[in-house]
């Protein structure tokens, strides 16, 4: 573990040199202990694979004083207990029509759609990190066999609740947006809801597991087509 | 409730209070003013909350008609700002009655200036903020940049005094800047070469720059990672891509990104960058981050006793 100078106000954290759920648990374990100490001088964290910023007002504390605390903050990480994370269960509407890229992921794995859903469904994830857009949670790692690279030509539109794999990597769109992720399924839960608290049903450490729901499903917990 | 209705919106304008802070869980970016000390002025000048929501015009165009009585002033970039006909001057309150118009005209030394309101205007807060982030949707009216027959609420005011600030205490908009950088993230990842290079190179602003990121030109600086996980992203952020061109990552930035960073420029000179039109020149200086507290502290302590001057 290290710690870096990020900025005038933040200091960032290196647990390790790739992510793994043993680090995204000791990631955790990190935000519980500064959250509990240090909320005073704290403004945000940015938990990420093996990464954690920490930005500090810096009306309250000096560089010093932040890096020490920090230190202390960060020395009982490393017990083997491991922290959970709430296990969160996102219902998927996988279908040919819900899921353009299905076909393509299918034969790029010498795999059966209905392969690639089963692989899909088997995995439980980690939340690694959420950025890149409000709500646009990272999970990982899906299985090698329907691992795929992002659309060399990324979509203008791609649907809210659009559930998506690029490389290891696989996520639940917040939002419409543009992106180049290859798409498998639809999601009816808002990944990120404004006017709700919380305004997201997961945070970074959590696990997920995805469920497989009819279109009839879909479409009565509120999803559209 | 009343305020001012929005004739021109500009090339854009966008409602800022001081920016949305303990969000980047969710992904929420900061927003806010690019320029802190322009909008502090504004608010300081009107006697409102520090935080109060205010408009960043960037490079000008608006044009407002006031539904009531009420007092403005404009700080930040030089641009020719008429009320009712006359000419105003910036850095000043003025009074505006019911009927008005107000006119702003397009930036000639700065890019972004600031229109605060007495009481400052009423935009409901979202996720404890009303800085606008058009990329998220977030904040201002309907997360996005003001369009024309947008109403403004704010309540009516006037004030018994009105001030200035003096000319000797207003920020000055060069078309050149230092930017002082605390070195990190990445910065071991550079070779001593490379690193001398960028603390010494000149730098250009590119047109592709906005409140995301500054796209600077000028000599390529080498990084010896080839890839790296994503991470959390500060304000200020010195991203070095493939083509080694920086970016200087800025208020509406993502809060998290995969690419060598070599350090950060400090707040203060984030605003000078921000004021900066496209083909101004820049430069890079080192400072620790003790060094870079103490400008913090320093700045502060001069907002603070700095006192605007009666009319």
């Amino acid at each position: 573990m290290r710690v870096e100078v990020a900025g005038q106000d933040a200091l960032i954290v290196y647990f390790a040199e790739q992510a793994s759920v043993a680090v995204s648990a000791q990631i955790q374990r990190a935000v519980v202990n500064i959250n509990s100490r240090m909320a005073d001088i704290v403004i945000d964290l940015v938990p990420s694979y093996a990464s954690l910023l920490v930005i500090y007002n810096i009306d309250q504390c000096d560089y010093y004083e932040a890096r020490r605390q920090l230190r202390e903050a960060l020395k009982d990480t490393d017990a083997k207990e491991s922290v959970g994370g709430q296990l969160v269960t996102l219902p998927s509407y996988y279908s040919l029509e819900s899921g353009p890229d299905l076909e393509l992921i299918a034969e790029r794995g010498k795999l059966s759609v209905d392969d690639v859903i089963e692989i899909h469904l088997q995995g439980e994830y980690r939340v690694y990190a959420i950025g890149f857009a409000p709500g646009f949670a990272f999970l990982g790692e899906v299985d090698e066999r329907i691992a795929a690279p992002r659309l060399a030509t990324p979509r203008q539109k791609v649907p809210r609740g659009s559930v998506a794999i690029a490389d290891r990597q696989t996520a639940v769109y917040p939002a419409q947006s543009p992106g180049g992720w290859n798409l498998i399924g639809l999601c009816p839960t808002r990944m990120f809801d404004p006017d709700k608290v919380p305004s997201m049903p997961v945070q970074v450490g959590d696990r997920i597991r995805f469920e497989a729901i009819e279109r009839d499903e879909y479409l009565s917990l509120g999803g559209n087509l | 409730m009343k305020g001012f209705t929005v004739r021109q919106p500009g090339l854009l304008t966008l409602i800022q209070d001081r920016g949305r802070f303990g969000a980047h869980n969710l992904g929420l970016t900061n927003g806010g003013p690019l320029d802190g000390q322009a909008f502090a002025w504004a608010n300081r000048l009107l006697g409102n909350p520090a935080n109060a929501s205010t408009l960043e015009i960037s490079f000008g165009g608006l044009s407002l008609e006031s539904e009531i009585d009420s007092v403005i002033v404009v700080t930040g970039a030089e641009l020719p700002i008429k009320v009712d006909g006359e000419t105003i001057a910036q850095w000043q309150t003025h009074p505006v009655k019911a009927g008005d118009s107000i006119e702003l005209g397009y930036t000639t030394r700065g890019t972004r200036a600031y229109l605060a309101v007495a009481g400052g205007f009423t935009i409901p807060a979202s996720f404890g903020s009303s800085a606008t982030v058009v990329r998220e949707k977030i904040g201002g009216l309907n997360g996005d940049k003001l369009q024309a027959k947008d109403q403004l609420s704010c309540h009516s005011k006037s004030l018994h005094q009105h001030y200035y600030l003096a000319d000797d205490d207003r920020p000055q908009y060069p078309d050149s800047a230092t930017l002082r950088v605390v070195p990190g993230y990445q910065l071991s990842q550079f070779d001593p070469v490379e690193r001398h290079r960028f603390f010494n190179a000149q730098y250009q602003v590119t047109d592709r720059s906005d409140r995301m990121g500054f796209r600077l030109e000028g000599e390529v600086i080498r990084s010896n990672i080839n890839s790296m996980l994503s991470e959390g992203i500060c304000h200020g952020a010195i991203q070095i891509p493939a083509d080694g061109q920086p970016i200087v990552l800025m208020n509406d930035r993502q809060t998290i990104g995969g690419y060598p960073k070599i350090g950060s420029v400090i707040p203060l000179d984030t605003a000078k960058l921000a004021q900066l039109s496209p083909g101004s020149t820049i430069k890079f200086e080192s400072i620790s981050p003790e060094y870079a507290h103490n400008l913090h502290w320093l700045a502060k302590s001069r907002f603070e006793r700095t006192q605007p001057v009666k009319c």
